[in-house]
């Protein structure tokens, strides 16, 4: 017989103060649960029938002690919902110097990729100490990754990227379960994180990796599909040029900006009509829908994001925060930043030539995405 | 037992036995035969989605899935939360107790339209079948939520089939919510006011407000989801231009309401059988009805509580989180006035009080788990876990099916002018609910574990509290087959029942049991309050 246990491990940040509001909830929960029995009790007992022919006096209510028991149990409740929204809140958004991880679900397995090649499948693993962002993705149905040890969850859904992010606090081996239902094997859609000493972890990293970093992988499909014919890295292409794109905020043909994350980047990869850039053609570009996967997607998204670094970008660089709704879901919290593949990883500051033309369209659109602080968080 | 029989004729006319002949029963436009129709068929449905919960049962005693295939623990998983939804839970006490009891309530003849009555039993057999067939034939495996675009484009098994038996058991449920409004309204006895109605009335009149309200929702989402599985039209799936979440959204719009359908009727009973056995009016009558009234309206504003881990906006997840606390408010209203009903009552313990002691805590239970959560945090490491499936039992179960069987052991001498037997039935009650809380207490600390829902083989250490359940669960099957047994029985040897044989008050107990094919000789005249039982100026000490 195993051991047994009341709750999971805890192994990260995110867990460490939700065991507390955890206790708290159960707390007022029984009390009220031993309120209600007791009660329910006494009076049976203490008012019991004792004589078929009494009828007691009818009391019609009280229009105090509805009030009390409604607004009492109420405030209650606030102090659980500020509790919980307040660490909900904290689990949204990635720390700038978050390490990127790419994770893509499928039928019944979870693909795990590093910016630097290394791929795993089922197993992840992570340094102690460091805060850790999951870019997901899914080729087909709804999944969900479920670290119970983390008291963190999110479903990955196809179509979009929803991402994810911990400290991881304790050195371990913990579970990791698709907790969406996604079909036949759904419960063996199961694997492990891996905590590791921040040492074993570099040593773990640098052994793996064979084919390249995801970035350089990206570059090879992008010159087999023959992106690079049109997307030249001057002005002079019928494309954007993509230096300096990743991050930056992009001034469309009808006068919106909108930031060049991820899933700017996904969108316009299998749908790129969806946004076309101020000063360019519609119907130029071929949609790639159907011929490149989520994990080829996520590794021309890591080309693009390492031509960040490179000047002569005609886009706006400067570093936003997070905009509001997040777009298709996919947070830009730590946008370009603090991965650790080897290309340099620091954002330009080159004014850019369509800045101020962004600025001024910026002013006319209350609801565009305001540029914050870098890495700022809400 | 105290009974005030009126002496009969040996054996008087009655709905029973006014006409003969099967087609005298599939024809009728009875309200109370209709009831009776219903009463037989979500007893299958029951028996059926209860052996489907035993098979899961049985195959989770060991973490290994060697009972029965993925697939096939899929498809049971799915069945059992299609059936018990949506042909047993939501019908169940509307359909029996509400069809025979609402006219009768308000001292009428018969439903507003006793025809539509029984078209919305042919539409619930009509959709049962498809459903029924979707089972024979192989089975669905999408869960009972048909979450997309695994509904859609993905499962292999008899998805249309069963869609198609859920979208028209639906028109049922929107035929017989329309009925009761219209009833309600424009069928009341001289003298019945609205401040007079009996509590279950106002229950009804709110889940009736649901039903028709929201049910077209899901009959639109399910039929697109229809759409996409047959022509590829891209609603749902990303792959062909649609949105996954977008189903999430319609379909909770329905079925966070729904989960009110089926709680609602379960309140009304409750309020009814308080009172009686406190021989008492219900502490802060206008509150229990008022907080029908408001669930039904805030239980439309919470859907987005399903979706805390999707990626949904976080500011509308704490929108949905905070009204979800609001729309727990009416429901502890009806608690605390429940127990404040037996105050200085004269509490007595028949068999229905047990079962209303019984959902009071547990739906306490289920509330108190709810408020876990809708807290945002908390919900994240629970949601899609065993704790998700032990609180809906708690509400569903613990909750719904005591006051059903609460409820249906109160009305029996009128529906079928026999008594049950009460110590018999005492034991089924008590059994019921230690089985019941074997069953699904273990599931809670299951779930903060960690272990995910809809499992077909799990981790070893879960295994403890697994077989806990399920030795629980074959407890809660004895609790559910004694009284089938035992109130069968008593169709031919229970005592006979008088008119009102609890000391009811209420329209219904003046009628004779079982009640005449027009319930009443004479349309009643209401001069009192409801759950009168003393006059401020009598008090009778006794």
């Amino acid at each position: 017989m195993p051991e047994f246990h009341l709750l999971p491990p805890a192994a990260a940040v995110s867990a460490t103060g939700y065991d507390l509001l955890w206790w708290y909830e159960v707390a007022v929960a029984l009390i009220m649960t031993v309120v209600i029995f007791a009660g329910v009790f006494f009076f049976a007992i203490r008012y019991r029938r004792r004589s078929e022919s009494y009828v007691p006096r009818p009391i019609e209510g009280s229009k105090l002690l509805e009030i009390t028991w409604s607004v009492i149990p109420f405030l209650v409740m606030l102090t659980f919902f500020f509790w919980g929204a307040a660490l909900y809140f904290r689990n949204q958004s990635a720390p700038p110097d978050a390490m990127n991880v790419y994770v893509v679900a499928k039928q019944w397995m979870w693909k795990v990729q590093y910016p630097n090649g290394v791929r795993e499948i089922n197993e992840l693993h992570v340094p102690v100490g460091q805060p850790v962002k999951l870019t997901m993705a899914s080729e087909d149905v709804i999944h969900s990754f479920f670290v119970p040890a983390f008291r963190l969850k999110r479903d990955v859904v196809p179509g979009r990227y929803n991402d994810m992010w911990f400290t991881p606090t304790r050195p371990g081996r913990y579970h990791l379960f698709c907790a969406e239902y996604c079909g036949t094997e759904h419960s063996g859609m199961v694997g492990w994180v891996t905590v590791m000493e921040k040492k074993d972890f570099e040593n773990w990293l640098v052994s793996g990796g064979a084919e390249g970093s995801m970035a350089s992988q990206g570059q090879k499909i992008f010159q087999q599909l023959g992106c690079s014919t049109c997307h030249l890295f001057d002005e002079q292409g019928r494309c954007p040029n993509l230096r300096g794109l990743y991050g930056s905020r992009v001034l469309l043909n009808d006068g919106r900006t909108v930031v060049a994350d991820e899933a700017y980047i996904r969108e316009s990869v299998l749908d790129p009509n969806a946004k076309i850039v101020a000063g360019f053609q519609k119907d130029i570009m071929p949609t790639f829908q159907g011929q490149l996967n989520e994990e080829e997607i996520l590794e021309v998204t890591e080309y693009i994001k390492s031509l960040a670094s490179q000047h002569g970008g005609m886009f706006t660089s400067e570093q936003t925060g997070p905009t509001e709704g997040g777009g298709r879901g996919g947070s830009i919290a730590n946008a370009g930043q603090g991965t650790l593949d080897t290309h340099g990883t620091s954002m330009t500051n080159q004014p850019p030539r369509a800045e101020a033309n962004a600025q001024a369209q910026d002013a006319n659109q209350p609801g565009a995405a305001k540029p914050a602080a870098p890495g700022g968080k809400k | 037992m105290s009974t005030t029989t009126a002496v009969q004729a040996d054996t008087p006319i009655s709905y029973l036995n006014a006409t003969t002949g099967w087609k005298s029963w599939l024809f009728t436009t009875d309200h109370k035969r209709i009831a009776i129709l219903y009463l037989i068929s979500i007893t299958a449905f029951f028996a059926l989605g209860g052996i489907f919960a035993t098979l899961m049962r049985l195959e989770l005693t060991t973490p290994q899935g060697d009972l029965f295939t993925s697939d096939t623990y899929n498809k049971l998983f799915t069945m059992h939360g299609i059936v018990m939804v949506f042909f047993f839970l939501i019908p169940s006490i509307p359909a029996t107790l509400g069809n025979f009891l609402i006219p009768m309530m308000v001292g009428a003849r018969d439903l507003a339209f006793p025809r539509v009555n029984l078209l919305s039993w042919y539409l619930y057999i009509f959709g049962g079948v498809f459903a029924l067939m979707s089972i024979v034939m192989g089975g669905v495996d999408t869960g009972w939520t048909f979450y997309t675009p695994y509904s859609s484009t993905y499962s292999n098994s008899f998805v249309m089939l069963a869609l198609v038996g859920v979208f028209i058991a639906g028109f049922s449920s929107i035929l017989t919510g329309l009925n009761f409004i219209v009833t309600v309204h424009k069928m009341r006895a001289p003298g019945m006011t609205w401040g007079r109605l009996p509590l279950f009335v106002w229950s009804m009149y709110a889940t009736s407000l649901i039903q028709v309200l929201g049910t077209p929702v899901v009959a639109i989402t399910l039929a697109l989801v229809g759409l996409e599985r047959l022509f590829h039209v891209g609603i749902f799936d990303p792959a062909i231009g649609g949105d996954p979440i977008l189903f999430q959204h319609m379909f909770w719009f329905y079925s966070h309401p729904a989960v009110y359908i089926m709680i609602l009727p379960g309140m009304g009973v409750i309020s009814e059988v308080v009172a009686c056995y406190s021989r008492k009016r219900p502490f802060g009558y206008s509150f229990i009805a008022g907080s029908s009234l408001a669930i039904a309206v805030l239980g439309f504003l919470v859907w987005g509580h399903h979706m805390f881990v999707t990626g949904q906006s976080m500011y509308a997840s704490m929108v949905f989180s905070i009204l979800s606390f609001l729309v727990a408010v009416p429901s502890a209203i009806k608690v605390f006035n429940w127990t404040a009903t037996m105050y200085k009552g004269s509490v007595a313990y028949n068999t229905p009080m047990l079962y209303a002691f019984g959902f009071i805590g547990l739906f306490t239970i289920g509330g108190l788990t709810g408020l876990m959560l809708a807290t945002l945090a908390v919900d994240v490491h629970v949601t899609d876990t065993y704790f998700v499936v032990a609180h809906f039992h708690y509400v569903m179960v613990g909750g719904m099916v005591f006051a059903y069987l609460g409820g249906l052991h109160f009305w029996w001498p009128k529906i079928t002018g026999r008594m049950y037997p009460e110590a018999w039935a005492r034991f089924a009650a008590l059994v019921t609910f230690v089985g019941f809380n074997l069953t699904f207490g273990p599931q809670f600390l299951l779930g903060y574990l960690g272990m995910p829902r809809r499992y077909h083989a799990y981790s070893p250490e879960f295994q403890p509290l697994n077989v806990l359940s399920s030795a629980g669960a074959s407890i809660l099957a004895v609790g559910y087959a004694i009284p089938f047994i035992y109130l069968l029985w008593s169709l031919r040897y229970g005592e006979k029942a008088g008119a009102n044989p609890w000391g009811a008050k209420g329209l219904e107990w003046e009628a004779a049991s079982p009640p005449p094919t027009f319930n009443f000789d004479h349309t009643p005249l209401v001069t009192e309050e409801a759950y009168e039982y003393a006059p401020e100026k009598e008090v009778h000490v006794g």
